[in-house]
């Protein structure tokens, strides 16, 4: 019989492009620090260490090996994992799996990227493809994004400048999140004018580059609420993997974010979207994806996110207060991306999230996080249990 | 069934990738150190006094915050070492090469270097070691050409 388990502490680091004054390891020490601070904890208590990393995108090979030891994360049970985007995403289900297991009390799931150190070298093979049937003709992230986002244009009947819209709403919010790292007060016409990378996908949809870490510990019922007033309880978490773009013929633009959900909202009873989930970060690299990923969420019917993001429904403060934190498309350290999110909606249930807190009581959260072709990560955080 | 005449398809697959790694303000102090004073630095740390070569900015054992430098002689003993007797790329000499560790006196680590002015059968582990420095230094652990027997 699993435990019921609780966050007990969050931490991440100020996110930026550049992060030359430290190195890698002590990148990540920011985000741990900062997670033990929150909970009241050292690292004495700390039993179990979950990390990881998207290994490829900054050279970091074996990096527990030489990162754990900084922050004293070593003479203890631990596990590395990694994948590119979902790093964070299997390494926090991982982290519950452990804390659920009831054999240890509090377990620390640490993640980075530091992405100035590497030069976009996960461009050819990023995202898991074949060497045989799809490397041949790469395709990056960026290109991924595109034929999804064309066939968004082509089966929604919405306009390019609604991506545009999206990116505004998501800098906005950003603009009120201490740590996202793209803050750039941009505006519908700037968007629109930005450098088209792979069309429909320009510049300022993308996100960006990010050397930063984020960090959580997650605990069994009764050390959690001896650690912290303010537990967030792991209600479910869901892995949707999937085998790449060959799985994507019938509609390009879904990944496996529909069905994840679709699975976790029916193990946990939620039938109604709207009303029984209240704040939702949702890992959206791209401005466009985060249209099609409403749908998918489903606090929308298909093909209609981006009537809602043009009459401005979603928001901090909207209808649908979908990625307060500003997002993906303005802070993106891959492998703790997820992280960021978990922590994010963490800070949404707590009421501590500041200028960007979701002003109606968060009881339920929704986190996700997004990987390679298609494969999603699904989290629900409670108030309560 | 495979047909045994038809040859099995092998695609060639190459990936190459470059990377800027960050030292951080800590190493960089220590390359600095080597590289414009010839001087080898260790750093303390303040709860269990263990004294890091080279430095980190956290001490592991404690996982505090470690910032006190102390400069050390650069002479040091060998704890352990091997030789390399083939080629390769990567390799920063010509082979032999004996690999050492050496622990610095006053420092509780040990730090990997070459070992010189010494045949590899002549090596014994506990002999006292020095450092040569480079005449052109850049800013790295090879500025440190090689350390050789010494008192
Ligand atoms: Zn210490």
């Amino acid at each position: 019989m699993a435990e019921r388990i609780a966050i007990t502490g969050v931490g991440q680091t100020y996110h930026k492009s550049k992060r030359k004054d430290v190195n890698a390891p002590e990148l990540v020490t920011e985000a741990v620090e900062a997670a033990l601070k929150d909970a009241q904890l050292t690292m004495k208590d700390i039993d179990f260490v979950v990390s990881g990393s998207f290994e490829m995108a900054d050279g970091q090979y074996l990096p527990d090996m030489w990162i754990l030891p900084e922050f004293g994360g070593v003479g203890k049970p631990g596990l590395k994992l990694q994948n590119a985007g979902t790093t964070g995403g299997v390494a926090a289900g991982a982290a519950f799996n452990y804390a659920a297991s009831g054999m240890f009390n509090n377990v620390l799931c640490v993640t980075w990227q530091k992405m100035d150190e590497g030069q976009g070298a996960f461009g050819r093979g990023g995202g898991g493809l074949s060497e045989y049937w799809q490397s041949q003709i790469p395709m990056s992230p960026i290109t991924n994004f595109a034929r999804r986002t064309f066939a968004y244009l082509h089966n929604s009947g919405c306009t390019e400048e609604h991506f545009a819209i999206t990116r505004v709403k998501q800098d906005q919010c950003a603009l009120k999140n201490p740590y996202a790292q793209l803050k750039l007060n941009t505006t519908v016409e700037k968007v629109m004018e930005s450098m088209a990378l792979v069309w429909p996908i320009r510049y300022l949809h993308m996100c960006p580059s990010t050397a930063g870490a984020a960090a959580f510990i997650v605990s069994p019922e009764n050390q959690a609420k001896k650690v912290t007033r303010k537990p967030v309880w792991v209600e479910d978490w869901f892995c949707a993997h999937v085998g790449g773009a060959f799985t994507m013929a019938e509609d390009p633009t879904l990944s496996t974010l529909r069905h994840g959900c679709e699975v976790v909202y029916k193990r946990n009873g939620i039938t109604n979207v709207l009303k029984d989930i209240q704040a939702f970060e949702v890992y959206e690299p791209c401005s466009p994806a985060e249209l099609r990923w409403m749908e998918e969420v489903g606090v929308c019917e298909d093909w209609t996110a981006w009537k809602l993001m043009e009459q401005g429904k979603v928001g901090i403060d909207k209808e649908i207060p979908f990625n307060p934190s500003g997002g993906v498309t303005a802070t993106n350290p891959i492998g703790a991306t997820p992280v960021i999110r978990i922590i994010e909606a963490a800070l949404q249930i707590r009421d501590d999230a500041g200028e960007h807190q979701v002003p109606q009581t968060v009881n339920r959260a929704l986190a996700t996080a997004y990987g390679g072709q298609g494969e999603n990560v699904i989290f629900l955080l409670r108030k309560s249990l | 069934m495979t047909d045994k005449a038809v040859k099995p398809v092998v695609i060639e697959a190459d990936s190459i990738s470059t990377f800027q790694v960050t030292v951080g303000a800590t190493g960089t102090k220590f390359l600095v150190e080597i590289r414009d004073n010839k001087r080898i630095m260790g750093i303390k740390c303040s709860s269990c006094g263990k004294v890091y070569v080279p430095p980190r900015s956290h001490c592991p054992t404690c996982c505090v915050k470690m910032s006190e430098w102390v400069e050390l002689s650069g002479k040091g003993t060998l704890t352990t070492y091997t030789v390399v007797r083939y080629k390769e790329p990567y390799q920063p000499k010509e082979p032999p090469i004996i690999y050492g560790v050496i622990q610095l006196d006053g420092a509780d680590t040990g730090i990997y270097g070459i070992l010189g002015e010494v045949e590899p059968d002549k090596v014994k582990i506990g002999m006292r070691f020095e450092p040569v420095f480079k005449d052109e230094r850049e800013g790295s652990l090879l500025d440190i050409d090689h350390f050789r027997p010494s008192s």
